[in-house]
């Protein structure tokens, strides 16, 4: 089965992704061979959902998105790996985020991957994981000098052997 | 998201996107990929369907365990279970974005 990836897009928006094809200067292969056994591993998890906690962190800055509509917060939170609904905002400008709020994990699944750790599926989960908020200008320039070399920094702190990220 | 998970691969972190769009993650040359037939703000699945956030949760780490080549693709085998009319609807934002609020008057704009 191949997946239609515009099945839930609106038609007039499809010439914005479709057929643009690599990102400026970002063609070459990219690889980092996955070395240990999946039992021995640490993992962690991303979201581009703009979750956040909201007992400590900021939301994401939708307020200057809205007097900017091409700009998004390229900033990014750690969010913890115990982190539940009840713990969690979300801010994002072009999703109903209502599913999220209710169940945050069909974005971020920091329980189900503590428990896949639990059973021994993998070695670890990381302590913690990572949120965005997906909607960025097209040059990405903030998340190319300052929150991606940020986020390879905490990975390397945790230790993290690898990354599933998720786009909302 | 497909280039910041090439710009942590390339600091030598092994990286999947999950995804509802696998063929512009493919297009923008992500290293490993999961692709979803979900509506967006979903690449988990339902809310509160546990089995199926696990089912995607475990792919993930399939193919991020055990992809053997760069461009490595599988897709997730399942129907959303919502008719897509009401799915195509439930996702979007009640209102609109302000860069599709633009768009949108700018194209009343031209038209006028």
């Amino acid at each position: 089965m191949i997946v239609d990836s515009y099945r839930f897009l609106p038609r007039s928006f499809r010439p914005y992704y479709e057929g643009r094809g690599p990102f400026h200067g970002e063609t070459e292969q990219v690889w980092a061979p996955f070395e240990k056994r999946l039992n021995e591993a640490k993992i962690a998890l991303l979201t581009s959902a703009g979750v956040f906690m909201r007992e400590s962190q900021q939301p994401f800055d939708v307020e200057r998105e809205q007097s900017h509509p091409e700009w998004g917060d390229p900033s990014w939170r750690a969010i913890p790996a115990g982190a539940g609904p009840q713990d969690v905002g979300v801010t994002h400008l072009h999703l109903n985020t209502a599913d999220i709020q209710a169940d945050p994990e069909i974005a971020l699944p920091n329980h189900l991957l503590s428990q896949l750790a639990a059973e021994g599926v993998i070695g670890a989960a990381a302590e913690g994981h990572f949120a965005v908020m997906g909607y960025q200008d097209r040059h990405l320039n903030d998340w190319r000098e300052k929150t991606a070399p940020e986020i390879v920094a905490a990975l390397r702190d945790e230790q993290a052997d690898g990354l599933i990220l998720a786009p909302a | 998201m497909p280039v910041l998970a090439r710009w942590i691969e390339r600091a030598g972190i092994p990286t999947v996107v999950v995804t509802m769009m696998p063929a512009v993650a493919e297009e923008r040359r992500a290293p490993r990929i999961v692709g979803v037939e979900f509506p967006f703000g979903h690449p988990f699945g339902v809310a509160g369907d546990k089995v199926m956030q696990r089912r995607v949760l475990e792919l993930a780490l399939r193919v991020l365990a055990g992809a053997g080549a760069f461009g490595t693709r599988v897709d997730f085998d399942l129907e959303w279970p919502v008719p897509l009319r009401e799915a195509y609807h439930a996702w979007q934002p009640a209102e609109p974005s302000p860069i599709v609020r633009k768009l949108i008057e700018a194209r009343r704009g031209s038209n006028a």
